[in-house]
């Protein structure tokens, strides 16, 4: 095997800088999927700017996008796991709800400490993804019915334990969790300067990242991007930060739900695209017998998606709860739907396998704007239903043309 | 004056005696694909009512000649003509083959397992007026069938409640029910124990006194040989000859010549083996079926594996010889599995995959499209899945490290793709093997399990994958190999065990073995032990 080696290796360095080139744009041609979503996020907050006289992008109406999509969002970044691993989770609106209703229960009725109620809530989430895990993992029922049956049966518990009736107020400090803003430590008075300050250290923090990862690429030898290519997307990529932090600091500055949001999506991107366990959610979903005669555990994995969902769906459910600043046993109605809707707009594939992180907060974001812009022109919840309905059914009819076109 | 006549009228009675005579001719069939002349010139004549046995080894093209027949491969995308009653017949699907009559039963059976024995009989069949279904004369016929095929069940009754063997027989009723002329079963006993596999020749016996005629696919020459009136043997999609058993002497050993006396060329690359101690064993292993949970399907299996030897299996379609495999790696398949698993003479833990996997064992799956790779994924995450941990550091995968190694076996095993961020689906079946045994070579194991290696692969891409397994050997490997191409077992093995009906009926030498010798013991039956 040595001697077979030596001889490949001759050839080996040409052949790879020949192979770098081709797989950028193999690269390319793979991410064209999501390329495409972000330009057509693009073009639909164009659409509506001009549509609305500029109203969707001044910082009040930018905010509320935040505030507005921040539980659907929460949702999305749960259930692209749950449907990479071929599943999917009808029940996390209802278990939103359960969560909030309990939420309400401890802090209004029987005074908790907001941190000893979160706590408490999100291990009934994570219990209540175990229950459901446990029946698509290691019983394997499709999870389909499981969490149809979850979602009728949390809905029911939520008015049991509700009683029928809403529970409010919440205290001041969990209404923040939703509703409040990251306070200016440096008292800018007109501009937010804190927040300002953020987006700098932001961009200067992602620059430096991709930094470190060029030089780690060359290191090993492998081709870059071109020096000037890259200055000029760490550029554009920066500006976009800052520009979205500026915008923010003329109005309150950052919400605190931002953080939790961002915070999120960079921990479950860095966990599905870099992490071993990431690696198996993406196995099971592609090829469940190749993955398990690889060695891959696939129920366990299977089973802490579900808890992973179930955790998810309580913090949303918390989210929901502190922005309405009330527990009702309708909260949570066909948030399934649209956490569903926002992976296959970004990408997701229906049969698993395929999809990403950001890809949900781009299908979410897709679906905020869209309502947030069509609520602004005015539009009823009528007319604004049926068009979501067309939007998804275009995008993942465009999905299959596409690969369709590429076999 | 007098006999001219006479003797035109004989010869021309003599003529339409021949024209009669065959109810089926193919000939100079020639099915090309890709690659692969499946089918090179192929004669077949079927007399009007005789049982007519097709044999040839596993890949000799015996399912690709009956799906040129019955249309599956339509009209245009072979050479050759079909003769059905001495009629030309250009048959563009299915449907116009069974309308003449021509109907095949093949060894998935096609039964719907939900609905009633006659609601199966009668499907795409239907007594129907206007698209509305006459029951009455459904369940009347159905009875009629049933009685013909001595199968004492009632119509309404549900498939999936039948055995194999009677399920086998409606299958035989469907057939009849579309008022069948030539019946192809493709290895009808294959599922079947002894009793249904002889009620099953019984009937066809039955039928062919009756005026059927018949193409049988089997591999048990015993059965062959008590119900065939004829046999033709194809061998590397070639006919080899035609037997008639009235008149031609014809016996197991003269079949088995037939079917694998093929010349050994150089096609394996020469190797001298460098074996030493027993690195790996097998004891008393016992395996049931996972629904069947009485059947046995491999019984009290004894086995071992040297270092640097390439040990193979012989055997067999369903011989268990890849429920052999999979039962060892990680109980992958069966239910109540007892016996040991012994390495470098420490018994292992081999009960789950992952535990197999950390105890050195590898298994290159027999189905890599379905088993082996995730498709959708690339070449460099389809290799390194088996054992992530290799280039990962606190459950974080370090993506560089990964390139690096799978570019290394892209380099070494010359996987023809432009890089390895190439999705694997995209590979042609050579470089998607050569994918698979990549992630298993980069798992480190002790023990490779090659489960048909070479199948569905190219001759030349064939020869790399087996310089590579030779050269895995000469690492100080064990492999275990298995195969269904006899030449393949003979030129790769240093020594073959052969496997019939879940038990191990031979061991031989790489210098006592011969072809014949292998199919003897492939086809040994329980019964022909215990004469």
């Amino acid at each position: 095997m040595g001697a077979l080696m030596q001889k490949t290796a001759q050839h080996s360095p040409k052949r790879s800088t020949e192979s770098q080139q081709l797989s950028l744009k193999q690269m390319i041609k793979n991410n064209m999927r999501s390329y495409s979503m972000v330009i057509a996020l693009i073009l639909i907050m164009l659409l509506f700017q001009v549509l609305t006289g500029g109203i969707l992008l001044r910082p009040l109406n930018i905010t509320n996008l935040i505030l507005q999509n921040s539980y659907i969002l929460v949702l999305a970044v749960g259930m692209m796991l749950v449907i990479i691993t071929g599943h999917i989770d009808l029940s996390v609106g209802s278990v939103a709800a359960f969560v909030g209703a309990l939420a309400g229960i401890l802090m209004v009725q029987h005074h908790a400490s907001v941190w000893l109620t979160v706590l408490i809530c999100l291990l009934l989430g994570a219990l209540i993804g175990a229950w459901q895990g446990f029946w698509v993992a290691y019983v394997k029922i499709p999870s389909f019915i499981v969490t149809l049956a979850g979602m009728l049966l949390f809905r029911g518990l939520t008015m049991v334990i509700l009683e029928g009736q809403s529970i409010a107020p919440f205290p001041k400090t969990f209404q923040n969790m939703s509703s409040g803003f990251l306070p200016d430590v440096f008292h800018g008075g007109e501009i937010h300067l804190f927040t300002i300050v953020i987006g700098f250290a932001a961009s200067l923090l992602f620059v430096v990242l991709e930094w470190r990862k060029r030089n780690s690429q060359k290191k090993y030898g492998f081709a870059v991007t071109p020096a000037a290519m890259f200055a000029l997307k760490l550029a554009v990529i920066a500006a976009v930060i800052m520009i979205f932090t500026y915008i923010l600091a003329t109005y309150e500055g950052i919400p605190t739900i931002l953080v939790i949001l961002v915070a999120l999506i960079i921990a479950y991107s860095f966990v599905a695209n870099r992490t071993v366990v990431g690696r198996h959610i993406y196995a099971i979903g592609g090829n469940e017998k190749a993955a398990q005669l690889s060695g891959i555990k696939t129920k366990r994995v299977t089973f802490w998606v579900f808890v992973n969902m179930g955790v998810l769906a309580a913090l949303s459910g918390l989210i929901f709860a502190a922005r309405l600043n009330a527990a009702t046993p309708k909260a949570g109605n066909l948030f399934e739907l649209d956490a569903i809707a926002a992976c296959f707009i970004g990408g997701a594939s229906a049969y698993g396998g395929i999809g990403t992180i950001s890809g949900a907060i781009i299908g979410g974001l897709v679906m905020g704007v869209m309502n947030n812009g069509m609520s602004l022109l005015g539009l009823g919840i009528d007319w604004q239903q049926a068009i979501k309905g067309l939007v998804l059914l275009i995008a993942v009819a465009f999905d299959i043309y596409n690969k369709n076109k590429a076999a | 004056m007098y006999l001219y006549p006479l003797i035109s009228v004989t010869l021309l009675q003599g003529g339409q005696r021949e024209m009669s005579e065959f109810i089926l001719e193919m000939r100079g069939i020639t099915k090309q694909f890709p690659g692969v002349k499946a089918l090179d010139n192929v004669n077949l004549k079927i007399r009007e009512g005789e049982i007519h046995a097709l044999c040839g080894e596993n890949g000799a093209g015996k399912s690709t000649l009956m799906k040129v027949l019955s249309g599956v491969y339509p009209y245009g995308t072979y050479d050759g003509e079909i003769l059905f009653k001495g009629e030309v017949c250009r048959f563009k699907d299915i449907k116009q083959s069974e309308q003449l009559g021509i109907v095949i039963i093949h060894q998935e059976l096609a039964l719907i397992p939900y609905l009633s024995i006659a609601e199966n009989i009668f499907l795409g069949n239907e007594r129907a007026k206007r698209g509305i279904i006459n029951w009455n004369e459904t369940i009347a016929q159905t009875k009629k069938l049933l009685q013909k095929v001595g199968l004492d069940e009632s119509p309404h009754t549900l498939v999936g409640q039948l055995g194999v063997g009677k399920q086998q027989l409606v299958e035989i009723a469907k057939a009849l029910a579309k008022d069948v002329k030539l019946l192809i079963l493709d290895e009808p006993t294959a599922a079947l124990n002894e009793d249904d596999s002889e009620n099953l020749l019984n009937l066809l016996l039955e039928l062919k006194k009756q005026g059927l005629s018949a193409i049988i696919i089997s591999h048990k020459l015993n059965e062959i040989t008590k119900v065939a009136d004829s046999i033709t043997i194809l061998r590397d999609g070639k006919t080899i000859e035609t037997l008639d058993m009235k008149h031609d002497e014809v016996t197991e050993d003269r079949i088995i010549r037939g079917m694998v006396g093929r010349d050994l060329t150089n096609r394996y690359p020469s190797r001298t083996p460098k074996i030493g101690e027993i690195i790996f064993e097998v004891r008393n292993w016992t395996v049931y079926h996972p629904v069947y949970s009485e059947r046995k399907v491999l019984d009290n299996i004894n086995l071992s594996i040297r270092r640097g030897e390439i040990v193979g299996i012989a055997g067999l379609m369903g011989a268990g010889r890849t429920e052999l495999a999979m039962s060892i790696f990680g109980r992958s398949y069966g239910k109540k599995i007892s016996g040991e698993i012994w390495k470098n003479g420490v018994k292992i833990d081999v009960s789950d995959v992952s535990k197999a996997i950390a105890n050195g064992i590898a298994y290159v799956t027999e189905d890599r499209k379905g088993n082996g790779l995730i498709l959708m994924e690339d070449i460099r995450k389809n290799i390194t899945l088996s054992r992530l941990g290799k280039i990962s550091n606190h459950f974080v995968v370090d993506e560089n490290q990964e390139i690096v190694e799978s570019e290394r076996f892209r380099d070494q095993f010359k996987i023809k793709t432009p890089s390895v961020f190439q999705k694997v689906e995209a590979l042609s079946g050579g470089n998607q093997q050569k994918v698979v045994l990549s992630k298993w070579i980069f798992a480190e194991p002790d023990i490779l399990i090659l489960d048909e290696p070479t199948r569905g692969i190219d001759v030349g891409a064939k020869y790399e994958i087996y310089t590579i397994i030779q050269q895995l050997a000469d690492a100080g490997k064990g492999i275990l190999m298995i195969s269904s191409e006899l030449p393949e077992i003979l030129g790769m093995c240093d020594r073959i065990y052969v496997m019939s009906e879940g038990i191990i009926t031979g061991e031989v030498s790489r210098e006592e073995a011969t072809q014949e010798k292998l199919m003897r013991l492939m086809t040994k039956t329980a019964i022909q032990e215990g004469a």
